[in-house]
């Protein structure tokens, strides 16, 4: 072999001092600082797209949990709201809503004489539509709770009306007032003037968290009551149904499972789900479990169904991954002192792997709860306004779900609305927020490195 | 045994290359490399020897700062490469590293051909004005690495799709090709059956007189065959350093003499 | 009888069973648990499974098929002449399901008697008031022929629900009877209930299988109706889309499969240099410090629900578009756009495209670096000709996975893209997708006969396969990646 010595290098390229850099080594570590500068712009965008979006969300609707309350002092006619005078609850069922509109009409008008406020080309029925039209309603329910309020001159705190509440939160000012049929400057002018007197004020409103929602006129109404039940209601069939059908198919699949034809679909086939888009569940859903078993439409059951489908494959992968963390060693261990394969499994491996079970699960869970589109599919985009009875027989009634309701009040005309759906998703991921949180902590607490 | 045999060789004194002074490498707060100081010659092979996790590796990895890719790692002292401090704060590795070569203790060659794998070094460091000139420097370095009568008529084939000895070889030409002065090898022949070793060391005796080689090993038969200076390490320190034939006859350590007659290791 | 009561009786029985069994054992051994072939409680869970699995399985059973029995027998009380123009058997038959299920409520709430229910003749009683008042709406008055086959309808539940009662306590005892009398010391408890464990363990893991058959099955039956009243070719190849409730509407896919594309393409193109970087910065450059903070957040980004991703197109990136770049250049009036809609769904995918590309750079092996980077090259040298290279069929996987989510990705686009199924360049203008069509064809009053209801099955089949097969193809060319590491 003579190659070696056939060409002897008698010049080396690298001429020059180690101490001073060459042009293409500038020019090399120039592009080199651009490159990385890449990266970290990249990193940068998107943690700002984080921020912008968090922070988008909580400036819209933040304010949905602050609530403009009007305080009036409502004389409640024995005349009109009883007529027999007995007290009868049934005779007080008899008298509808509008029944109890002209008491607040009556009230503001005394409210206004009392103060002395006078407002030029403000009518009565002007003043009066400052209250929500939710007022006789939150009215209605008091009295029939409390019978003996009849007669008596009671203060309410009613919700005032969306668009009052707006110009508290300054989505709503006297110039947009002018081009508004729903709402006046003079109004307005009203509301400042009980502001300043002190019977209109801003709180927190725990009706946004509680309420139904209500119609499309009366956004101040509208609560998250019915949706939170819902997503719950669905979060337990979901936790029922999917953690111990993954645990048992993980367990097959990671533990008995021979090499074959039918094991290879079955592994095929959960992670191909586990990239079907969610709507095809949604297909899924209303024609298996709607049109086929005709389950209810809206109901959390089929919603718990179809959401138990999409995060098996999540919780499958999860304790799938969990099971092979377990060392063979500890089977072994196990088999060497005369237990079954099953005893093993059950006694030994799976409360080793309990931990990242648990973890994958409430992931899993959070990924359910945060799902919309299937849930527009069957059904649960209905309007909603009874709460669900008691499980079981609950989870067969109508319900909504957190970010369906998001999605519904998206689709209203009312602005107010969008301060709702954003308010919602501030409390959609707060759930979140909470059940990742005790997923890390169960993480970081239990996990074992072998 | 032949393979014991301690080649005659006439030792000139040559131009020193690299000197290391009070040397110091820190892991974390495991201090792997303790007060070095080593010269190694021009036109020489240098072996490096010892058990497993004596450092040489690291100190190897120091010399064209290899070390720096790894975050905990921190070098202190003094390692001049022609009278220039390596860590000075003004050299770029990059540079550095075109001038100290390295080949590896398993075969890496990158996923392309081997065309590309040989011509990549050239390009990065703009060694070659055009293409014609760029084909000279691939077979130049093909027949340095003397692999270019076993590849010449598939350069363009990846060179992964070569065997271990090959690979290494392959890897030898690459680091070949940027015409570094001094070449460091890892453990080269460690992933390698006896044959392809045999022609991995025949290509490190030719090497020598174009370059400065310093080989780390494990096996002290390979350093005997194919060094002319030998260093031996033992738990961070160099114990022993001086003439391969002085080394492996005479030690003048005894830690030196245990391993070389199989006592530790 | 209710079906919670039959199953909570089972189970009951099922309890009685396993401590049964458990004595009878230690009986047969003199109690002394040591003399027994398995411990007591597996004796005890043999007669419990014995006792609950046939019978459970037997009621699932009779819950399918007794619906398609009287339907059957029912079907025959109805003559031609009572399905009116325009309607078919199917909707009689669903108010004759109706009817009944009134009558129940009215027999329930004791608004009627069960007698009563069983004799009133439309002759002389208006039904229809008479349901209203106990809160079921019917759509038109109710036919003699219906109302007789409804009340036949009760009838054939009543008694078939009590054959049931009957069949399943009855199979339950058997079941009891059965494992009581075969426990015996030397029987092998413990085999037997692990081969059930096992076979339920089985049935679970086969539940993917059956999703799967699921969803193609509906999709596929629901698209052959589809196809039998609209031409595929039509579907496949027409370029309008307008649907129109009363007929004669123009239902072509290719408007919402532009759309889905266009808007992918933009995802990907905000995602994948985004993704890639980030995830090349976050494995080659950043320190460990710099890793913990910043991995973490963006991967916040893939644990936000998709419908806030949407209200944040809606009342955040749509409007702003608009504001500052669509109006100004004179490109359009919509927030709802193609960009809009495509930059927030990139937003969404960066996450996913990071944390892949991260996996399989970190599979490039060390040793490749360590070739590259003592050669001298620089790093990004490194990266650009050694690492990305070396990985690069795993991103294209990666890339790939993420468009099939682009194309499958339903509440942005809804919130984002706007209704209108437009073939056009502009990506300022509103256009919509395959997801949002299947959303607006499907909610709301639905009719399962029509061909723009029955329209949605044929597009989520359309999107599953092709969905599907981006997948498959990204899957293996990951998976041929890392064996090539392995």
């Amino acid at each position: 072999m003579t190659d070696a010595t056939a060409n002897p290098s008698s010049t080396s390229p690298h001429s020059g001092s180690l101490l001073e850099q060459d042009p293409l080594t500038k020019k090399r570590n120039a592009s080199e600082a651009r490159f990385k500068a890449y990266g970290l712009i990249a990193v940068c965008l998107g943690i700002l797209a984080l921020v912008v979006l968090v922070v988008s969300i909580l400036n819209n609707g933040l304010g949905s949990f602050q609530q403009t309350f009007i305080r009036l002092d409502v004389e409640l006619t024995e005349a009109k709201l009883d007529k027999n005078g007995n007290r009868l609850l049934a005779d007080i069922k008899k008298v509808s809503t509008f029944g109890y509109a002209p008491l607040i009409k009556t009230a503001m008008e005394k409210k206004l004489d009392d103060l002395g406020i006078e407002i030029e080309g403000l009518s009565e029925k002007d003043a009066a539509a400052l209250i929500s039209k939710d007022g006789p309603a939150q009215m209605r329910n008091r009295v029939i709770a409390d019978p003996d309020l009849i007669g008596q001159t009671v203060s309410f705190d009613f919700l005032a009306n969306g668009r009052v509440d707006g110009y508290l939160k300054g989505r709503v000012s006297m110039e947009s007032a002018e081009l508004d049929s729903n709402i006046s400057p003079q109004q307005l002018m009203l509301a400042d003037a009980l502001r300043e007197e002190g019977s209109l004020i801003k709180r927190f409103n725990w009706g946004f968290i509680t309420a139904p929602d209500a119609s499309e006129n009366r956004p101040e109404a509208s609560g998250l009551g019915v949706a939170i039940l819902g997503s719950l209601y669905m979060m337990i069939v979901v936790l029922l149904l999917a953690l111990p059908i993954g645990v048992a198919s993980s367990i097959y699949l990671e533990e008995f499972a021979p090499t074959n034809r039918l094991t290879d679909l079955i592994e095929v086939n959960i992670s191909n789900l586990a990239a079907v888009p969610s709507i095809v569940f949604g297909i899924l859903g209303l024609a298996i479990f709607i049109n086929f078993a005709g389950l209810p439409q809206s109901a959390p059951i089929v919603g718990g169904l179809v959401l138990t489908l999409m995060t098996l494959p999540t919780i499958i992968i999860a304790t799938r991954a969990s099971l092979k963390a377990v060392p063979p060693s500890i089977r072994d261990a196990a088999l060497g002192v005369g237990a079954s394969k099953m005893q093993s499994v059950f006694h030994h491996v799976l409360p080793l792997a309990a931990p990242g079970i648990l973890t994958g699960t409430i992931i899993g869970l959070a990924q359910a709860l945060g799902e919309t589109a299937p849930l527009l599919l069957i059904g649960m985009v209905a309007f909603v306004r009874e709460y669900p009875d008691a499980p079981p027989e609950g989870f067969f009634d109508p319900a909504s779900a957190l970010p369906v309701q998001v999605y519904n009040w998206t689709q209203r005309a009312d602005p107010a609305f969008v301060e709702r759906a954003s308010g919602a998703i501030i409390v959609l991921l707060i759930f979140l927020v909470i059940m990742n949180a005790i997923a890390i902590t169960l993480r970081r607490r239990f996990e074992r490195r072998w | 045994m032949n393979d014991m045999r301690i080649v005659e060789r006439t030792v000139d004194t040559k131009e020193i290359k690299i000197s290391a002074r009070n040397c110091q490498v820190y892991y974390g707060d495991t201090h792997a490399i303790k007060d070095v100081d080593v010269d190694i010659e021009d036109k020489t092979v240098t072996a490096f020897i010892g058990p497993s996790g004596c450092g040489k590796s690291t100190f190897l990895r120091c010399l064209n700062r290899m070390n720096d890719t790894i975050d905990i790692c921190r070098v202190e002292g003094e390692i001049l490469l022609d009278g220039e401090d390596i860590y000075d704060t003004q050299v770029d590795p990059v540079q550095l590293r075109a001038k100290v070569g390295m080949v590896f203790q398993k075969p890496n060659p990158f996923p392309k051909s081997i065309y590309d794998n040989i011509a990549y070094g050239p390009r990065i460091h703009g060694l070659a004005k055009n293409k014609a000139d760029l084909d000279e420097i691939v077979e130049k370095s093909l027949r340095r690495g003397a692999i270019w009568n076993e590849v010449k008529d598939r350069l363009h084939s990846p060179g992964t799709g070569l065997s271990g000895g090959q690979q290494q070889r392959l890897c030898i030409a690459r680091a070949v090709a940027t015409e570094p002065e001094v070449l460091l090898m890892d453990e080269p022949c460690s992933a390698l059956d006896p044959i392809a070793t045999a022609q991995v060391e025949e290509l490190i005796d030719e090497l020598r007189s174009n370059y400065s080689v310093v080989i780390v090993t494990h096996s002290m038969q390979q350093a005997a065959r194919v060094s002319q200076k030998t260093a031996f390490f033992h738990l961070g320190n160099l114990v022993e350093f001086g003439e391969t034939g002085h080394i492996f006859t005479n030690p003048s350590d005894p830690r030196t003499e245990s391993y070389i007659t199989g006592r530790i290791g | 009888m209710p079906v919670l009561w039959l199953v909570l009786i089972v189970i009951a029985l099922g309890v009685v069973g396993f401590f049964a069994g458990r004595q009878r054992a230690l009986a047969s051994a003199g109690g002394d648990a040591r003399d027994l072939h398995s411990l007591p409680n597996y004796y005890g869970a043999n007669v419990f499974l014995f006792v609950v699995i046939p019978s459970l399985l037997m009621l699932l059973m009779w819950a399918l098929i007794q619906p398609i029995v009287i339907e059957n027998q029912v079907e025959g009380l109805i003559p031609e002449s009572a399905i009116a123009e325009g309607s078919s058997l199917g909707l009689v038959m669903s108010d004759v399901r109706r009817v009944a299920d009134g009558l129940d409520a009215a027999v329930a709430q004791g608004a009627m008697t069960a007698e009563r229910a069983s004799s009133i003749r439309t002759e002389f009683t208006d039904v229809r008031d008479r349901l209203g008042a106990v809160g079921v709406a019917l759509g038109s008055d109710v036919g003699s022929e219906v109302l007789r086959a409804a009340q036949r309808y009760r009838a054939l539940s009543g008694t078939y629900g009590w054959m049931k009662t009957i069949a399943v306590l009855g199979l339950a005892l058997a079941g009891f009877a059965y494992a009581f009398v075969s426990t015996n010391k030397t029987f092998r408890a413990r085999n037997t209930v692990e081969a059930v464990l096992k076979a339920l363990l089985i049935l679970a893991s086969s539940i993917a299988i059956l999703t799967t058959l699921g969803i193609v099955l509906s999709m596929l039956f629901e698209a052959r109706n589809f196809f039998a009243q609209y031409s595929w070719t039509e579907f496949f190849f027409g370029s309008t889309w307008s649907p129109n409730f009363r007929g004669g509407s123009e239902l072509g896919i290719l408007p919402l499969l532009w759309g889905t594309l266009y808007i992918s393409f933009i995802a990907l193109l905000v995602a994948v240099p985004i993704g890639l970087f980030a995830a090349i910065y976050m494995s080659e450059y950043a320190g460990p410090r710099m890793r913990a903070v910043a991995k973490p957040l963006i991967e916040i980004l893939a644990g936000i629900p998709t419908i806030v991703y949407g209200l944040f197109a809606l009342i955040t990136v749509g409007p702003m578009l608009r504001d500052y770049f669509a109006q100004p250049l004179g490109l359009g009036e919509s927030s709802a756009s193609v960009a809009t809609a495509g930059i927030v769904m990139g937003i969404m995918l960066i996450p996913f495209v990071s944390s892949l590309s991260d996996d399989i750079i970190n599979a490039v092996p060390q040793s490749m670096r360590d070739g590259s980077l003592g050669l001298g090259a620089t790093k990004s040298e490194t990266i650009k000709q050694v690492v990305v290279p070396a990985a690069l069929p795993g991103i294209v996987g990666a890339v790939l996975l993420a468009a099939s989510r682009a194309i499958g990705e339903t509440m942005i686009v809804v919130l984002g893209a706007g209704a209108a199924a437009k073939m056009s360049l502009n990506p300022f203008e509103a256009m919509t997708t395959v997801t949002v069509k299947i959303v607006s064809q499907l909610t709301g009053d639905t009719d399962f006969a029509s061909p723009e209801t029955l329209v949605a099955f044929a597009l989520g089949l359309t999107l599953f396969v092709i969905t599907l097969g981006l997948n498959i193809v990204a899957l293996i060319i990951v998976r041929k990646y890392r064996e090539q590491y392995e």
